[in-house]
């Protein structure tokens, strides 16, 4: 079985604003192989850019990205999940899939549909499908990149609870055939204690960690009450910061 | 009779004369030369249009310098542009097909410069999250975004080809089907423009469910049903 890749992050300089503190100033994570770290934060806190910057995409600051020990930007590129589902409507599920990587045969796009639970959808285009299953052949698109490491920058966002728990259990199955590197960036604590094995609350302008929790439990064996824990623990972190 | 028939012909008189032209007179070289000043300067229109839109959405610098020349183009009666170009150019083939293709291109600039300029950014991130390599962002990105307003440029800009064709035909050139009709008109023959109308209108149809319609389908299948 493979595994994911470890991730050394250390920026020491970045800011959007010349005139404001800079976002970044000396931040660094490690992440190792085959985690799941949630990265979790009140908005414009500088989750997202992180995950931008890890996924080669931003390359304007001071200091290193590695994955793997290669550079971000070099490194093959990871598997992204934006906010929205991001597929290009005028592809089909399994073209929106091989658009972003040619090399995937038609069978396979229609095998990774399928462990996303859309046996069958292959020749749909996104209008055809719900709102909740174009998140799922993103997510069956980000995995087809890269299965190594996933990036998911708030994938639940705007989505219900039950498609939330619905697609949880999809990320979660794919997580554990996989063992990849996961990076998910959340405001939401529940979403941490659904699916990851270290939280990390970040807070303050430049950015820093004001809390690491590392969990006991693998996040599919977690029962209602280790998640309540798990995410009362991360919002009690992230709310003593602000007051 | 109250409406004289020499000046109001039955249909039934029209479409004899029709075949009668076309079996014994200009009428099928006629359509030829206008379809075929027609489509090089509908082609040549295009292409540069288009390249030219292109660069004007994508470039702030490029916009503030022409964009006035834009307004200009799009507003300039399309009768001086060809009676400028004929002085100019002389009554050739060359300043008709110029004139006609000058006439054009600020639409199909303004088109392709708005379509350009909606591109959606999200998508330019989701290309270099993926590192998609240029070649495969245009055909598989930037070309999609791109052909509803190309096909807008070209069925706006086809109207007003065959429009304008044909008045510069009448004010200079040795045939096609402006030229025609303006012969008619000097010994009054209704009964001939009505005829010319008559097959430059069939042309235009088989054009527009032959050619256009069926491009249009298939570029904009993934659109259809679409709801929102």
């Amino acid at each position: 079985m493979s595994t994911g890749p470890r991730l050394q992050i250390e920026v020491d300089g970045k800011q959007f604003d010349p005139a404001a503190a800079p976002l970044f100033d000396g931040f660094r994570l490690t992440v190792e192989p085959s985690s799941v770290v949630a990265l979790v934060g009140p908005s414009g806190v500088g989750k997202s850019t992180l995950l931008r910057m890890v996924g080669g995409i931003d390359q304007t600051f001071a200091g290193t990205v590695l994955v793997d020990d290669v550079p971000a930007a070099s490194a093959p590129p990871a598997g992204f999940v934006f906010q929205d589902a991001r597929l290009l409507p005028w592809l089909t599920a399994s073209d929106n899939i091989r658009a972003v990587r040619p090399e995937t045969t038609e069978a396979e796009a229609a095998a990774l549909l399928m462990r996303v639970g859309l046996a069958g959808f292959e020749h749909y285009y996104p209008h055809e499908l719900s709102g909740g299953m174009q998140r799922r052949v993103a997510l069956a698109r980000a995995f087809s990149v890269n299965p190594r490491l996933l990036l998911l920058d708030e994938p639940f966002v705007s989505l219900d609870r039950t498609l939330v728990a619905e697609m949880e259990q999809v990320l979660l199955t794919l997580i554990d055939t996989s063992q990849p590197t996961a990076l998910l960036v959340t405001h939401l604590p529940e979403d941490a204690a659904a699916l990851a094995d270290r939280a990390v609350v970040l807070a303050g302008r430049p950015v820093r960690v004001v809390a690491d929790y590392r969990f006991e439990t693998s996040p599919g064996h977690r029962s209602r009450v280790e998640r309540e824990h798990i995410a009362n623990q991360i919002a009690a972190a992230a709310t003593g910061v602000a007051a | 009779m109250l409406f004289p028939s020499r000046l109001f012909p039955t249909p039934i008189e029209v479409g004899i004369n029709l075949v009668n032209l076309a079996v014994n007179g200009k009428l099928i070289p006629d359509l030829g030369k206008t379809l075929y000043r027609a489509t090089i300067a509908f082609l040549v229109a295009m292409t540069l249009g288009t390249a030219i839109g292109i660069a004007l959405g994508r470039s702030r610098t490029a916009d503030r310098l022409f964009s006035t020349w834009i307004v200009v183009g799009l507003n300039v009666p399309a009768i001086v542009v060809a009676i400028v170009l004929y002085i100019w150019l002389g009554l050739t083939e060359f300043a008709l097909i110029l004139a006609v293709v000058l006439n054009k291109l600020p639409l199909v600039i303004a088109t392709i410069r708005e379509g350009v300029r909606s591109f959606d950014p999200a998508y330019d991130e989701l290309g270099r999250a993926f590192r998609m390599p240029f070649a495969r962002r245009l055909r598989l990105v930037f070309l999609p975004q791109l052909m509803p307003f190309v096909l807008a440029a070209a069925r706006t800009g086809l109207s007003l080809i065959w429009k304008i064709v044909l008045v510069f035909e009448v004010l200079g050139s040795d045939g096609g089907v402006g030229f025609r009709i303006s012969v008619f008109f000097q010994f009054f023959d209704i009964k001939g423009i009505l005829a010319y109308t008559t097959a430059f209108i069939l042309v235009v149809f088989v054009f527009e469910y032959l050619a256009l319609r069926p491009l249009e389908r298939r570029i904009l299948r993934w659109r259809q049903g679409r709801t929102a």
